[in-house]
């Protein structure tokens, strides 16, 4: 999958769990200081990503992804390994 | 070999009536934040509650579930003495023995049958109901009442802003016995070891006394949200599947009353007909560990919502990890029922050791 291909994927489970506008979503966006994603709903995103995109995200790891790029670089690495 | 004599396989059981206790005390998320540096609206937010309650002194464990199991023998038409089996589901029976159970058979004035309680934490009704409809449907017991009851706030610590909020206090009890088939539907339950240390106390008695401590309940609440989010979600189609009901033919849904997030997230993994009315108690009453479920069934009927021969699926989950639930078919309430929620005969007070040393 393409970089933008992750983030408008991403973006949707952000807005299906959060209700955030899809396109918000972008790139250098944190999840909790600029789209207001608390840390249930971060719990939530984490599992759906994992789900869609068929990748582990460990919890020590998901405490690392503050910003949408962040999540979408390690979900295209981790597809690659 | 020589065979034993058997007692005689009934086609089914069913709940007769159900009943439940709310304790007087109402705190806000205002009153709260006295305690914990958080906010009404971080409250709702995180969890949806608005309120709950706490019992005071005079309405202990055994005072909330006989009032709770007082109104479900009215409802059931049954007496104390038809009862030959009493299981109470609680974590906060502060005595390691005589059971609870052996006492509420006492208040009540039921006739001498078996009593015990079960630690099945908030999944603790089901646990219970599952185990009552098995022995009747085997013909070893006929009137069971099944009961559960917390009181949170004894082991709460007003100081963790992570868990204060979340815990009440409350009971509520069902009177189970024989159908002419079944009406209460295969219980799926299990637990889950690996995570046994997200919920827990902070403190086992013996620690609480050598050290001179309180000891409080604790939870690591993100695990156990992904936990009860993701695999619950999945029980619950289940206990669907098991019940030969489509979700089209459902007309309540009763999940343990942990949070409404939790709830809110089931309901976007189950996809649930809009048909289907949610239980959302928990706005009201917070967390009380067992008796969430038949707390949040008393309020449905106390709304005027229930219908005689209702579908009702329950899920219970929590310490354990563990999980139970089951489809049931609720009975009919006579309407007009809206007696106050007060304790008819208060109980005398059990005395309970100050083991938990709370100021």
């Amino acid at each position: 999958m393409s970089t933008e291909e992750i983030r408008a994927e991403l973006a949707e489970i952000v807005n299906e769990v959060a209700g955030v506008d899809p396109a918000t979503v972008q790139l250098e966006k944190s999840f909790v200081d600029d789209l207001g994603v608390d840390s249930l709903s971060m719990v939530e995103i984490i599992y759906a990503c994992e789900d869609k995109f068929a990748v582990s995200i460990p919890d020590d790891d998901s405490r690392g992804l503050r910003t949408i790029g962040d999540a979408v670089s390690y979900i295209e690495r981790a597809q690659a390994q | 070999m020589t065979d034993l004599p058997q007692t005689s396989p009934r086609p089914g059981s069913a709940i007769l009536g159900l009943g439940a206790y709310e304790p007087s005390r109402v705190i806000s998320n205002q009153q709260m934040c006295q305690w914990i540096d958080s906010s009404d609206e971080w409250i709702r937010q995180r969890t949806g509650i608005v309120e709950r309650r706490w019992a005071e002194p005079e309405e202990t464990l055994l005072a909330m579930t006989a009032a709770a199991s007082r109104r479900a023998l009215d409802q059931a038409g049954t007496t104390p003495d038809q009862i030959d089996g009493i299981i109470v589901a609680t974590v906060t029976h502060l005595e390691q023995t005589p059971a609870l159970a052996v006492r509420l058979a006492g208040e009540l004035g039921c006739a001498p049958c078996p009593a015990w309680d079960i630690s099945a934490a908030c999944a603790g009704f089901c646990h219970a109901l599952a185990q009552a409809d098995a022995l009747i449907r085997a013909g070893v017991l006929e009137h069971v009442l099944v009961v559960a009851g917390d009181r949170l706030s004894d082991l709460t610590d007003l100081t963790d802003r992570s868990t204060a909020f979340l815990f009440a206090d409350g009971a509520g009890a069902a009177v189970v016995g024989p159908s002419d088939g079944p009406r209460i539907g295969p219980v799926v339950w299990g637990s889950d070891p690996s995570q046994g240390h997200t919920i827990g106390q902070t403190l086992d008695w013996r620690q609480a006394v050598e050290r001179s401590q309180p000891a409080y309940l604790r939870m690591d609440g993100q695990p156990v949200f992904r936990w009860a989010t993701t695999a619950m979600a999945e029980v619950t189609r289940r206990i669907l599947a098991d019940s030969g009901l489509t979700a089209e033919q459902l007309d309540f849904f009763v999940p343990h009353q942990a949070n409404n997030r939790i709830t809110d997230s089931m309901l976007r993994h189950l996809r649930l007909p809009q048909s289907v009315q949610v239980a959302r108690s928990i706005q009201r009453l917070g967390n009380t560990s067992a008796s969430s479920i038949p707390l949040a069934i008393d309020q449905l009927y106390r709304a005027g919502q229930v219908a005689d021969g209702a579908t009702c699926l329950m899920v219970g989950f929590g310490a354990g990890l563990v999980y139970a639930g089951q489809v049931v078919i609720l009975p009919g309430r006579p309407a007009g029922d809206d007696r106050p929620l007060v304790l008819a005969d208060p109980a005398p007070t059990t005395p309970v050791p100050d083991l938990t040393l709370n100021p």
